[in-house]
């Protein structure tokens, strides 16, 4: 069997925040790998770092100081536009809290990101069916964000971050919302597009429970790495 | 057109606050659009004054009036081709909301001076034949069920006849149309020589002369000729060109023109301000919605595009809407009841409410749309 390639390279990455007059170092100096098919979790207390991290592998934000490879493309050294293209080829998002568009269904939802594609209606509408397929909502393709429990609606909110098929997948919390039968039943969505879709997924959490779905767990602290095998 | 539920979302967000900013946008543009007939209405004769005519009325103001023996001496000065005269005679017909102008011409010319009044030759004949004939325009024929033959009362208010009657009979003998859409077909005009027979006061006087011209280009020195030929005289005259003339006739009311244009400016710079605040509050609102966009991949400037073609849509909604309803309610015709014989809302209010909603959806959106470009997806995403 052949060795997992690197998906994601994080070099020496440092990120310091200008609070009125002063800096507040955040990340400092983080060296990490992320081989394609991972499914890695972010741990660490509150201000560790761990979401300026995943903003920072997604795009989102920019280091400080170093570099990010992801599929061998440095992508802090892009322009803004650039990086929004490269998002939206790259990095389906997943939020603690769906942020889904309150007015739109579940499917026009799901159809964001499709929208940035030159794919047709028709073309978008089966990625969406088989977006909503996958996270086991068809039934709600209809409804709106409002008529779903937070378990669909962070189903929806999965449904919208694979669509386009990316790269990588990025969760924020994604079952800090949730009671616990539904966080599990994200964790075991989350486990099987690892699993049998072959998804790489960095998931930052604080609930140890969730971690222990990964196939690997870091921890941050102080911006800092410390490497903990799962057990 | 794929980005169009996006746009919508927006304005769904906040139903309430989109269809009261709605009303507002349509109730200015009802404005807009009604007030444009208005104006139109009161200008339509400067637009359609012939810039072969000139005007001659008394010196000190329209309502004073001048010999009838002046036509002649017109007719004498250089580059005068023909002169005729009207008389304002201000009846009513049946009751004072029927308005519709009554003058005494002289046929022959009346029709020379002012050609943009068609009325078929035999028509033109009976009235030469009859002295109590009169003629009236398509629109007034129309509105009061005029036929030729019939005989139409007319109650002076300022001219009576010999023996004190203040009813004045006229035979209707001709239906005139006009040259041109603009051309006023609400006037009636008779016989002036039936009219200064029959009226007790101020006889051999008329109310103003109408002159064509050789040469437009010359009116100005024709008309200094005109007012030297009577000047030093009891009745001395103001030659104006017919445009002038018909404005002053209009401002006897007021600059109705800089009027409409205040009310307008008021309206518009409340309508401003009020979907401004909306449209700020609103994208303040989705300050989070926006990160998302943002992280799923939409670029800063297609997110400005998106903020700018909601406002757009907004104004465009409100706008086509309000121009509609002012559309359907000038079309139901001259609200006064005849004083303003050319309402209608025309062309040009059209394109000039489409600039108008262009600017609005502009001004009020670019600002918010700006802010929305300029946030950063972490801040986005952290604020919210």
């Amino acid at each position: 069997m052949s060795e997992p390639t690197d998906l994601v390279r994080i070099e020496d990455v440092e990120k310091d925040y200008r609070r009125g007059g002063e800096e507040i170092p955040v990340l400092a100096g983080v060296n990490m790998t992320i081989p394609q098919g991972d499914f890695l979790a972010l741990m660490g207390p509150s201000g560790s770092g761990k979401s300026t991290l995943l903003n920072i592998i997604g795009g989102l934000d920019r280091p400080t100081n170093g570099a990010i490879y992801v599929a061998g493309e440095r992508v802090d050294t892009l322009s803004d536009r650039e990086l929004a293209a490269w998002r939206a080829r790259h990095i389906g998002f997943v939020f603690q809290f769906y942020n889904l568009m309150p007015t739109l269904t579940a499917e026009k939802n799901v159809d964001l990101p499709l929208l940035l594609t030159p794919l047709s209606r028709s073309e978008r509408q089966k990625h969406v069916a088989a977006a909503l397929a996958v996270t086991g909502l068809s039934h709600r393709a209809k409804h709106f964000p409002r008529q779903m429990s937070g378990g669909e609606q962070q189903r929806v909110g999965i449904a919208r971050a694979i669509v386009t098929d990316p790269t990588l997948l990025l969760c924020d919390e994604p079952t800090g919302d949730l009671d616990r039968k539904s966080g599990d039943e994200i964790l075991s969505l989350l486990q099987a597009l690892n699993r049998d879709h072959g998804k790489t997924i960095v998931m930052v959490t604080h609930d140890p429970h969730a971690s222990h779905r990964a196939t690997r767990t870091l921890h941050l602290n102080k911006g800092l790495l410390e490497d903990h095998p799962m057990e | 057109m794929k980005f169009f539920p996006v746009i919508w979302c927006g304005l769904k967000r906040k139903k309430a606050r989109t269809i009261l900013t709605l009303m507002s946008i349509v109730v200015a543009f009802l404005l807009y659009g009604y007030l444009s007939a208005v104006n139109t209405a009161f200008n339509m004769g400067v637009t359609v004054a012939g810039a072969d005519r000139v005007v001659i009325r008394h010196k000190v103001s329209i309502i004073q009036l001048l010999p009838a023996s002046y036509q002649a001496r017109i007719e004498r000065v250089n580059g005068v081709a023909k002169a005729a005269h009207m008389t304002w005679f201000g009846g009513i017909y049946q009751k004072p909301s029927n308005f519709f102008p009554q003058m005494p011409v002289v046929p022959a010319d009346f029709f020379e001076v002012w050609p943009e009044f068609l009325l078929p030759e035999a028509q033109k004949q009976a009235w030469l034949r009859t002295r109590t004939g009169a003629i009236v325009g398509r629109r007034t024929a129309e509105k009061y069920g005029f036929k030729i033959g019939d005989r139409i009362p007319i109650q002076a208010t300022i001219w009576r006849q010999k023996g004190g009657q203040t009813t004045w009979e006229f035979d209707l003998v001709g239906i005139y149309d006009g040259a041109e859409k603009n051309t006023d077909t609400t006037q009636l005009f008779f016989r002036y020589d039936y009219f200064d027979e029959a009226r007790v006061q101020a006889k051999g006087s008329v109310g103003w002369y109408g002159a064509r011209i050789q040469d437009p280009n010359q009116s100005a020195l024709i008309a200094q000729a005109i007012d030297q030929e009577f000047a030093n005289s009891p009745e001395e005259t103001k030659t104006e060109s017919e445009g002038a003339f018909v404005q002053g006739f209009a401002k006897q009311v007021g600059d109705v023109g800089a009027i409409l244009a205040a009310i307008l400016t008021a309206v518009f710079f409340t309508i401003l301000l009020v979907v401004g605040n909306t449209m700020a509050q609103a994208v303040r609102e989705r300050t989070e919605e926006i990160g998302v966009l943002k992280a799923l991949g939409f670029t800063n400037t297609l997110v400005l595009w998106l903020v700018l073609a909601e406002a757009l849509m907004l104004s465009f909604s409100g706008g086509i809407i309000g121009m509609g309803i002012s559309w359907l309610l000038i079309s139901r015709g001259d609200p006064t009841g005849g004083s303003l014989p050319n309402f209608f809302l025309p062309s040009h209010a059209f394109v000039s409410g489409f600039i108008l909603m262009l600017a609005l959806g502009a001004a009020t959106g670019f600002l918010p749309a700006w802010r929305a470009m300029k946030l950063t997806v972490a801040e986005a995403l952290r604020r919210g």
